[in-house]
C-alpha cells in the first residue's frame, strides 16, 4: 500500500514504457511481413493465375441506353425517329499507333478527313478504355467488308445503334428541334448514371424542352467480355425504360399549306385552337434540315446557314420580332372602349393626316386622301390611321400599356419550347430605364398603329388574337397533347392551360370588335375583302402593314425603289369561324408589302382547308 | 539556457513532416490514376491536404500539458455528440455518421479516434504504471462505450480503430499479461454476440471473406475484383495509369479505400516495398517520439496514435489483398478522402507537439 503514496517513479515508467513500445515495434515489424507476403504470394506466385483471369473472362457492367421516345404529329404521322445505324468504333487503349490503324480502315471504308477530325477530338476528351466512333452511318456493304476483315483489327469494332431520324426534314424543325451528341456543358447539366449509355441529347425546341420524358431510363447488363474487350455473353440485365412517346398539337396538313403558301419566302405562320391552346401550325421560313445538327454539323454548312440573309435558324415564330403594325387596332379598340375614352358612335375626322396641336410635324393615314367622318367600327374595317392616332392620344401611354398587357404583349407567351422572345410593349418606365429620355407624345400616336417601339413574335399576335376570339379568356399555346407509353401504350393527356380571363366592364365590347374585324374580311370596304369573297363561313381579321424604315416627311413610299429587305411587312391576324371560333392564326410575310395582298390571302387558304376538313370530320 | 533549433522554435518535426509529405504525394501520384486522369480531383485533394497539414501544425504549437487538460472535455463533448447522431444525424450510404452543422457536416466518431486515446493517456498518467485492475476495468468501460456508439451506427471500421487507439495505450502502459491474455478469451467468447447484433451487409462481408469465390457479382466481387488487379500487376507493375483491371471499372471503390489495388496493379511489389519502407519510417519516427517523451501522457499518447496508425495499413492492405474482411477503413494519407485525413494529421500535429515542447536544461 505505501507504494501507492510514493512519488512516481519516473525512471520505472520510462523503462516499462521503452519495453512495451519495442515489443509494438517487433509486432508491427512481424506483420508487415505478413503483408509482404501476402502481396509477393498474389503478384509473383500467383501472377499467371492472375494475369490470365485479368485477359481472359472478365465481368464488366455496361449501360443499355433506353430508346427515345418518338414524336407523332396530330394526325399520327411519324415527325422524329429512330433508324438502325452502324457505327465503326476504337477502344485506344488497344490501339498501338492510331495513325496507322486510320491508314489501313480507310483502305477498306471512306474515311473523311471531317471524320479524322471528329475522332481525334473525342480521343483527347474520352478516357483510354470507352469506344469512340470513328465513321458514322456505315452502310451495309461498308458492314460487310469491315465484318470479313475484323480479325485483323483488334480493338475496332462496328456497333449497331439508334439514330434519330427527321422523316419530314425541314418542315417542322424549328417546332421540334433536334437532339446532338452529348457535348461538355450537357455533361454538366445530366444525371450521369441515367446517361451513361447514351450518345444524343435533346438541343433545341421539343427535344430539348421534353427532354426528360422522350429519353428514359437507363438499363444495365452484366456482361462477360474478352481480352480485346469484346463481349462473349451477357450474364445479367436490367432492362432499360424506353422514353415516352409524344404527341403534338401540330396539324401536318395545315402545316404544309402554311409552308406551300409562304414559299421560302421569309416569314412566320402560327396558327392554333383558341379553345386549349393547341398549336396547329408553326412555320417559320425558312427553314433548314436537322438531320445534319445530330452527329454534328460540318463547318461549312453551319457558317452557310449563319451566313445566310434568310437566317433560317432564327425562330421566327417565337424569337421574331415585329412591329405589329395595324393589327394592333382591335386591341387599343378594346381597350378605348374599356375606358370610356370613345363611345361606339363617337367619330373623328380624317383628313389623311394628323397634327397635334402646337407641332407642324404630319402623322399621316396610309388613304392619301383621308377616310372623312370615322367611327371605331370604320376605323377597324378600313383600318384608318388617324382615328387611332387620336384613340391612344386619348388614351395616354400609361393606358395603352396596361390595356396592351392584358393581352400579353411584351411578356413570353408560356409555350413548352424554350429560347421564346418576349417582345417589347414600351411605357415611360421602360424608355427612362434603357434609353434614359422622356416619353413623347408622338411616340404615343404611333403606337396606336403599332409602330415604334413596340416588337411583338407571332406567337404573342396569335395567343392575344385568341384572347379576343375567347372574349378574354387568355389559354396558354402549347405544342404536346399528349404522350403515352410505348410498352403499354397508354396514353396520357396533358392538360390545357387558362391563364386568367380580361374582364371588361360591358361584355358587349367583344362583340362590338369581333364584328368590325368580321367586316374587315366580309364588310363594305375592308381592307381584307378580297380574302373574304364567297367563303361558306364567316371569319374574322385585320390586316397590317409594319413599316421596316420610317418615310421621311416630304417623301413617299415607293416600292421599288426600296431594298427588298427594307420593304414592308405583310401581317395579318384572323380567326374561323366568326361565332365560335376553332382555329386563330397569325402570319408574317417579311418584306411581303402590304397585309391585306400578300397574308391575308394565306389564312382564307388555311382557314377553307381547316374548316372543310372539320365539317368532313363532324359530319361523318 | 535553452537552446531551440529551428524545428523545435516552430514546433515542426521535420523527419515526420518529412514522410508525411513523401506519403501524400504518392497518394495524389495515384490518385491521378485511379481517379480516370482526374486533374480536377486531384487538386481538390491537394486544397484538403494543404488544410490538414496547416491543422496539423496548429495543433503543433499547444503544449502537451494543455492537450492533457482538454482531453476529459473532449472525450465528454464526443461522447455527447455521439448520442446526439443517434437521434439527429445524417443517413449516408445507409449508416448515420454524420450531423450537420449547418456550416459543414461533421462526424463524431472521427474525433474519438483522438480523443479515446487521449482521455486514457491522461487518465493513467495521473498514478503511477502500471495500473491496478480497477483501474484497467474503468479504463475498458471508457474504450467500451463509444464503440458500441460508434458501431451503432453502423460503422464498424471506425469503430475497430477507436477501440485499438484505446487499447494500444493501455498496452503501452504495461498492463499485466495476464490481464492481457483473459481480455482476449473473453473478447473471443463475446463474437458470437458481436455477430447477432451485427447488421446484414457486416454479416454479409464477413460471409463473403470466408469464401469471396461464393458470390463473385455480389458481395465478393470487391476482393475478388482487387485481388486480380493486384496479382496481374507482377513484381515490376503495369506501369503509372497502365493499370487495366482499375481502369476498365472493374475495380469499385478505387480511388478510396480500394486504391492499394491500384497501387499494387500499376507499381507491382516493388512499389508495395517502398512504400512500406515510407510508412515504416513514420512509425518509427512515431515510436521514437513515444520513447523520448518527457511525460507519461505524452509517451502514452504518442505510442497510441502510431499503433493506430499502423492498424488503419494493416488492416486496409489485409483487406484488399483478400486477408480481412472488408470494412471501410482508408489507406492512410493516400486514400482519397477529407475526414479521415484530417484526423490523422491532427494526430501528427499532437505527436509533433510532444517532441518540439520538450525542455532541456543546460548546465
Amino acid at each position: 500500500m505505501a507504494k501507492e503514496f510514493t512519488l512516481k517513479d519516473n525512471e520505472f515508467e520510462s523503462r516499462l514504457i521503452a519495453r512495451r513500445v519495442f515489443f509494438a515495434g517487433l509486432i508491427i515489424l512481424l506483420m508487415v511481413a505478413l503483408i509482404i507476403s501476402r502481396v509477393f504470394y498474389l503478384t509473383v506466385i500467383q501472377h499467371e493465375h492472375f494475369t490470365t483471369l485479368s485477359k481472359s473472362n472478365r465481368v464488366k457492367i455496361t449501360p443499355i441506353p433506353p430508346i427515345r421516345g418518338l414524336i407523332y404529329s396530330r394526325e399520327g404521322v411519324i415527325i422524329a425517329e429512330n433508324k438502325p445505324s452502324f457505327s465503326l468504333e476504337v477502344i485506344p487503349e488497344q490501339i498501338e499507333d492510331v495513325d496507322r490503324l486510320i491508314e489501313q480502315l480507310s483502305k477498306l471504308i471512306s474515311i473523311q478527313d471531317s471524320d479524322i477530325d471528329r475522332f481525334k477530338n473525342l480521343l483527347g476528351k474520352k478516357r483510354r478504355f470507352e469506344s469512340i466512333p470513328l465513321r458514322l452511318n456505315l452502310d451495309q456493304k461498308e458492314v460487310a467488308i469491315f465484318s470479313v476483315n475484323r480479325h485483323r483489327f483488334s480493338g475496332v469494332d462496328v456497333v449497331a445503334g439508334l439514330n434519330r431520324f427527321y422523316p419530314l426534314g425541314e418542315e417542322l424543325v424549328h417546332t421540334i428541334g433536334y437532339v446532338g451528341r452529348i457535348d461538355e456543358e450537357d455533361i454538366k447539366q445530366l444525371d450521369e448514371s441515367n446517361y451513361s449509355g447514351s450518345t444524343h441529347v435533346g438541343k433545341l425546341g421539343i427535344e430539348k424542352a421534353y427532354e426528360d420524358i422522350l429519353h428514359g431510363d437507363v438499363g444495365f447488363q452484366q456482361v462477360e467480355v474478352n481480352a480485346q474487350g469484346r463481349v462473349i455473353r451477357v450474364l445479367d440485365r436490367t432492362a432499360p425504360r424506353p422514353g415516352q412517346n409524344l404527341h403534338l398539337t401540330i396539324d401536318l396538313s395545315l402545316q404544309r399549306i402554311a409552308i406551300n403558301e409562304l414559299n421560302n419566302r421569309r416569314g412566320a405562320i402560327v396558327a392554333m385552337d383558341p379553345a386549349n391552346g393547341d398549336v396547329l401550325a408553326f412555320v417559320s421560313s425558312p427553314g433548314y434540315d436537322p438531320n445534319k445538327f445530330v452527329n454534328g454539323i460540318d463547318t461549312r454548312s453551319y457558317s452557310a446557314l449563319l451566313s445566310s440573309r434568310d437566317k433560317p435558324l432564327i425562330n421566327r415564330v417565337i424569337q421574331g420580332k415585329y412591329p405589329p403594325g395595324s393589327t394592333i387596332k382591335p386591341f387599343l379598340g378594346l381597350v378605348g372602349l374599356d375606358n370610356g375614352v370613345r363611345d361606339l358612335a363617337q367619330e373623328s375626322w380624317c383628313p389623311g393626316w394628323f397634327s397635334l396641336k402646337g407641332h407642324d410635324h404630319r402623322y399621316r393615314d396610309w388613304k392619301k386622301g383621308g377616310h372623312g367622318y370615322t367611327n371605331l367600327h370604320k376605323a377597324i374595317t378600313q383600318s384608318c390611321d388617324v382615328f387611332f392616332y387620336i384613340l391612344a392620344y386619348e388614351l395616354g401611354i400609361n393606358r395603352i400599356f396596361e390595356g396592351l398587357s392584358w393581352f400579353g404583349f411584351g411578356e413570353t407567351t408560356g409555350i413548352d419550347i424554350d429560347g421564346e422572345a418576349s417582345g417589347l410593349l414600351p411605357s415611360k418606365e421602360w424608355k427612362r430605364n434603357a434609353l434614359g429620355q422622356a416619353w413623347y407624345p408622338g411616340e404615343t400616336l404611333i403606337m396606336g398603329i403599332g409602330q415604334g417601339y413596340a416588337l411583338s413574335t407571332p406567337m404573342q399576335l396569335v395567343k392575344a388574337t385568341s384572347s379576343l376570339a375567347n372574349k378574354g379568356k387568355i389559354v396558354r399555346p402549347r405544342l404536346v397533347s399528349s404522350t403515352s407509353d410505348p410498352i403499354s401504350n397508354d396514353i396520357s393527356y396533358l392538360n390545357s392551360h387558362i391563364e386568367n380571363t380580361i374582364q371588361v366592364k360591358n361584355q358587349s365590347y367583344w362583340d362590338d370588335i369581333i364584328t368590325s374585324m368580321k367586316d374587315v374580311v366580309h364588310g363594305v370596304g375592308g381592307t381584307a375583302w378580297r380574302s373574304g369573297l364567297n367563303a361558306k363561313y364567316k371569319f374574322a381579321g385585320k390586316t397590317g402593314t409594319a413599316q421596316v424604315i420610317s418615310i421621311a416627311q416630304d417623301k413617299e413610299y415607293k416600292k421599288e425603289e426600296i431594298p427588298e429587305e427594307l420593304q414592308d411587312h405583310a401581317l395579318f391576324i384572323a380567326f374561323a369561324p366568326v361565332e365560335t371560333p376553332r382555329i386563330v392564326v397569325a402570319i408574317i410575310v417579311e418584306n411581303g408589302g402590304g397585309g391585306s395582298k400578300t397574308a391575308a390571302p394565306i389564312a382564307r387558304k388555311m382557314f377553307d382547308h381547316f374548316m372543310g376538313n372539320n365539317n368532313l370530320i363532324s359530319e361523318g | 539556457m535553452e537552446e531551440r533549433t529551428i524545428g523545435q522554435r516552430f514546433h515542426i518535426d521535420f523527419p515526420l513532416l518529412f514522410g508525411i509529405i513523401v506519403l501524400c504525394s504518392i497518394g495524389l501520384i495515384i490518385l491521378y490514376s485511379a481517379g480516370g486522369q482526374n486533374a480536377d480531383l486531384v487538386y481538390r485533394q491537394a486544397i484538403k491536404l494543404t488544410i490538414a497539414l496547416v491543422a496539423m501544425m496548429i495543433v503543433a504549437q499547444l503544449p502537451p500539458t494543455e492537450i492533457a487538460r482538454w482531453s476529459l472535455w473532449l472525450y465528454i463533448c464526443g461522447i455527447v455528440l455521439l448520442v446526439l447522431v443517434i437521434f439527429y444525424g445524417d443517413m449516408g450510404k445507409g449508416a448515420q455518421r454524420w450531423l450537420d452543422l449547418k456550416i459543414f457536416r461533421f462526424q463524431p466518431s472521427e474525433l474519438m479516434k483522438l480523443s479515446v486515446p487521449m482521455m486514457i493517456a491522461f487518465y493513467l498518467a495521473d498514478k503511477s504504471l502500471p495500473p491496478r485492475f480497477l483501474r484497467v476495468l474503468l479504463v475498458c468501460i471508457m474504450i467500451v462505450i463509444p464503440v458500441v456508439l460508434i458501431a451503432k451506427q453502423p460503422d464498424l471500421g471506425t469503430a475497430l480503430l477507436v477501440a485499438t487507439a484505446g487499447f494500444s495505450v493501455l498496452f503501452i502502459a504495461g498492463i499485466s499479461w495476464r490481464l492481457l491474455l483473459s481480455m482476449g478469451v473473453l473478447a473471443a467468447a463475446g463474437t458470437p454476440v458481436l455477430w447477432y447484433f451485427m447488421h446484414d451487409y457486416q454479416k454479409q462481408r464477413v460471409l463473403t471473406f470466408l469464401n469471396p469465390e461464393h458470390d463473385p457479382l455480389g458481395a465478393g466481387y470487391h476482393t475478388i475484383q482487387s485481388k486480380i488487379a493486384i496479382g496481374s500487376g507482377g513484381f515490376y507493375g503495369k506501369g503509372w495509369l497502365n493499370g487495366t483491371q482499375s481502369h476498365l471499372e472493374f475495380l469499385p471503390e478505387r480511388s478510396t479505400d480500394f486504391i492499394f489495388a491500384v497501387f499494387c496493379e500499376e507499381f507491382g511489389l516493388i512499389g508495395v516495398l517502398l512504400l512500406l519502407c515510407i510508412y515504416l519510417f513514420i512509425i518509427a519516427r512515431g515510436l521514437f517520439i513515444a520513447i523520448n517523451a518527457q511525460h507519461t501522457f505524452g509517451r502514452l499518447l504518442a505510442s497510441g496514435l502510431t499503433l493506430t496508425f499502423f492498424v488503419y495499413i494493416f488492416v486496409n492492405m489485409g483487406m484488399v489483398t483478400g486477408q480481412l474482411p472488408v470494412v471501410g477503413i482508408p489507406l492512410p494519407l493516400v486514400s482519397h478522402g477529407g475526414t479521415s485525413m484530417v484526423t490523422l494529421m491532427l494526430g501528427f500535429g499532437i505527436m509533433m507537439s510532444i517532441h518540439t515542447h520538450r525542455r532541456f536544461l543546460s548546465f
